[in-house]
């Protein structure tokens, strides 16, 4: 995923250098980490103006990132980033790859688009008056006319916007196979070539409006679904955010020298500074500190580490600075690995047949046969080639499969947009169709079924005072712990004081020296000077001086309605399983509290993946729900997924859905109107059918005129997305699933 | 019928015109961040910050 980073700077933004014009300038695009906001967009752009030799800064805030014009003997990117990390924003140089092209493609069907829907409009202006000129006194020279207007407007225009469609059915037909594209093509190759031997003919059988209509709506079609797969994969390419942009390395000579992250070589040693991430897999050298591995193992209590200790790229340094040296950097970090397996996953899903291509399997071949029949029969009767060619194109154009092509994108975007509603996001086009025929949920446990970051438990037993004077200490920790210790006192709407001259000590926690004697908040046996093994892990001791210790209990709260939607799961015949990567015990404890009876503990998330293959080989079909990075592969293997919004960014790429909030019930809402939508999409096959049913022998026999047509068409096309528009508002019910359990 | 004869080239004329304004849109890059354009909108630049000023840092 990162190979694309070697690229040098001078191949991407040397576009526009080298004119000749006295004043040369290039272009740098930025990734920028955490921009989120209008807010941060001002700061980020008025930050890039105030360097010297910048021209000219603006932020793309869907992209999160910034272009900036300047002139290269003033500037270079890394004093832009520089200046951006002053500003409070973690920036580096963004690879230019298959975004900026999936991008430009997306712009590309925009443009046809336009044209065809310029086209469309202008000839039904036409098509309409010649149709209601057959019904009164129009007059054959004015309804040529209109035709000949017609195939001016819409052969160029044909010509421009259906060549993504005449492309892919190239490509298909070349293959030896067949696509959707192909019917598609043909249908509309054949209705503007047919329009325009009958316009010079000057008869009635013109179907120029057809044929550019249906160019219109499979564009709307097909940009639509283009978009939803770049935002995808910006999201992944973004992921670059996720690993440290620079480091700090020491030289030999004990110089420091911040250097991109891509440039680190195994055996460098490198500073990494209080809540920074480590940028590479490495050993530490000096210093001892806590470490946030969330993102890799999914547990949520940070872990020491000690002089000689191993940490990993994307893990988060929280107590003190430590120098590492490398061990592996870039593409043979474990993050990298992981994001590896998680491609090698997504290939295998990648082998999934939609329903609509399914069906298209079937359809192609029959219109075709179809098609030749009436052709054949014709001549059989002795009708001459001219009709019998007429009745064969009317043959293709009836069944062309606008309400087919049509069937499953509409049911897609009323259920999409219904899900919106309940704070759902789809990703995937094809999503709702795998979470339909899902039998089977597995949980990761942080952050999915849990909050993923610890509350005070015992607050109640805490005084003011004690929970006051704590939290002045807390509040200089980036610790968990510290932090719902904060929390706590705020949301008894405490006042805190941060204590001066706190200092901590990695793995063991704070103190401060003050007029009553040390305070001290932190582990069991710092505090009270006792062995570890009468204590739980899940929680601090603060004293005062000599006084007597006050316990606080952690835990890593449940989330509200996550007993409530395993119960309706189960009860809807799921099977039901929980997969975590944290503590066996913490793992039972949150099973047991939210009635799950099958969990695994201790999972790498190669093991998660072992586990998705055992259940697929045992005929399941899964759906997982995971956040963590170290769920990536999980989500990216499992038949269908989704991830709460707090997911890591490669986690939300990974999954078909996103949900948002704290509550567990989009879940349940997913699952129920992904069902319903698998459910209307059939039903509209079944209305595009019994039109074809209907229409087709009328055009064998040659029965259709231009009129019946068009009405036919829109009628078949009005029928399928209306039928759609009733998932929008319609009560739902989760069906019972499976019964293989 | 001699109304046909500029009604058409007008509507002709004003469909070209709307597709014309949509290219330009399109390639001057307005439908390139739908989400920024709006917080844009709401955005107080007149006054210059101080140049320093912490709060400005976080969303």
């Amino acid at each position: 995923m990162g190979r694309a980073l070697d690229i040098p700077l001078q191949e991407l933004s040397g576009r526009d250098a080298g004119r000749g014009e006295p004043p040369k300038t290039e272009t740098a695009s930025l990734v920028v980490e955490n921009m989120h906001c209008g807010a941060c967009m001002s700061s980020i752009e008025r930050a890039l103006r105030k360097v010297p030799g910048v021209v000219d800064a603006r932020v793309n805030l869907s992209a999160k990132r910034a272009s900036v014009t300047f002139h290269p003997d003033e500037a270079q990117p890394q004093v832009l980033i520089d200046a951006l990390e002053r500003a409070g924003f973690n920036a580096a140089e963004a690879p230019e790859t298959a975004v900026n092209l999936a991008e430009a493609r997306a712009n590309d069907l925009l443009r046809r688009l336009g044209v065809a829907g310029f086209a469309a409009a202008n000839v039904m202006l036409l098509s309409v008056s010649v149709w209601a000129g057959e019904v009164s006194d129009m007059d054959r020279a004015a309804a040529s006319l209109f035709h000949w207007l017609s195939a001016l407007i819409a052969m160029p225009s044909i010509a421009y916007s259906a060549q993504p469609f005449f492309r892919s059915a190239g490509g298909a037909l070349r293959a030896g196979r067949l696509n959707m594209d192909v019917p598609i093509s043909l249908g509309i190759l054949l209705a503007t070539g047919m329009s325009l031997f009958q316009t010079i003919r000057g008869t009635s059988h013109v179907y120029f409006d057809a044929a550019i209509m249906l160019t219109f709506f499979l564009l709307i079609g097909r940009y639509l679904d283009e978009q939803v797969r770049l935002r995808a994969r910006s999201a992944a390419e973004n992921l670059i955010g996720l690993k440290a942009l620079t480091a700090l390395v020491i030289g030999a000579d004990g110089t420091a020298q911040r250097v991109p992250a891509r440039a680190l070589k195994p055996g460098m040693r490198i500073q990494v500074a209080v809540g920074e991430r480590v940028p590479v897999d490495g050993r530490v050298i000096d210093g001892t500190t806590d470490i946030d591995a969330s993102l890799i193992t999914g547990e949520t209590l940070p872990a020491t580490v000690a002089r000689g200790g191993t940490v990993h790229a994307g893990t988060v340094n929280l107590t003190r600075a430590i120098t590492v040296e490398a061990t592996a950097t870039d593409e043979s970090t474990l993050l990298a690995e992981i994001a590896r397996l998680m491609l090698s996953a997504e290939q295998g899903r990648g082998q999934y047949v939609r329903l609509a291509d399914r069906a298209s399997r079937l359809y192609a071949p029959a219109v075709h046969v179809l098609g030749a029949a009436t052709f054949i029969g014709w001549m059989l009767l002795g009708a001459g080639w001219e009709p019998a060619l007429t009745n064969a194109v009317a043959v293709l154009i009836i069944t062309c499969p606008c309400a087919l092509a049509l069937a499953v994108p509409a049911v897609q975007v009323a259920a999409t947009s219904r899900l919106f509603g309940k704070g759902v996001i789809v990703k995937a086009a094809d999503g709702l169709e795998r979470l339909s025929e899902v039998d089977t949920v597995v949980f990761d446990k942080t952050g999915t079924l849990t909050r993923g970051e610890p509350a005070l438990r015992n607050a109640a037993e805490i005084g003011d005072e004690t929970l006051r004077s704590a939290a002045a200490l807390a509040i200089s920790s980036r610790h968990p712990y510290s932090k719902a210790v904060v929390r706590a006192a705020r949301d008894r709407g405490l006042e805190i004081v941060p204590a001066a001259g706190v200092s901590e000590v990695p793995g063991s926690g704070l103190s401060v020296s003050g007029g009553d004697g040390e305070r001290r908040l932190g582990s069991a046996e710092w505090v009270k000077g006792s062995t570890p093994s009468d204590t739980k892990r899940s929680s601090l001791w603060y004293a005062v001086g000599g006084g007597r210790p006050v316990a606080f209990h952690f835990e890593d709260a449940v989330r509200p309605d996550a007993h409530e939607v395993v119960a309706r799961l189960r009860k809807a015949g799921y099977s039901v399983c929980l997969l975590s990567g944290d503590r066996r015990e913490a793992v039972e404890a949150a099973a047991r509290e939210v009635g799950i009876t099958d969990w695994w503990g201790e999972v790498r998330p190669d093991g998660k993946i072992a586990m998705l293959e055992h259940l697929k080989a045992t005929g399941r079909r899964v759906l997982m729900v995971g956040d963590g990075l170290n769920d990536a592969p999980a989500l990216a293997a499992a038949h269908a997924s989704l991830s709460p919004s707090s997911a890591a960014d490669i986690s939300q790429t990974a999954a078909d859905a996103v949900f948002q909030g704290q509550q567990l019930t989009p879940i349940l809402d997913t699952l129920e109107v992904a069902q319903a939508s698998q459910r209307m999409a059939v039903q509209n096959f079944a209305i595009a059918l019994a039109y074809n049913v209907v229409s087709v022998p009328l055009a064998m026999t040659g029965h259709v005129t231009p009129l019946i047509a068009a009405l036919a068409m829109s009628l078949s096309s009005i029928a399928v997305t209306g039928n759609a528009l009733r998932l929008r508002r319609r009560r739902l019910v989760l069906e019972r699933v499976g019964g293989k359990t | 019928m001699t109304a046909l004869a500029w009604l058409i080239p007008c509507a002709l004329v004003l469909g070209l015109l709307g597709l014309l304004a949509f290219l330009w849109a399109l390639n001057s890059g307005q439908f390139q961040d739908l989400e920024g354009a709006g917080w844009r909108a709401i955005q107080d630049d007149d006054a210059p910050t101080p140049p320093d000023d912490p709060s400005q840092r976080r969303g």
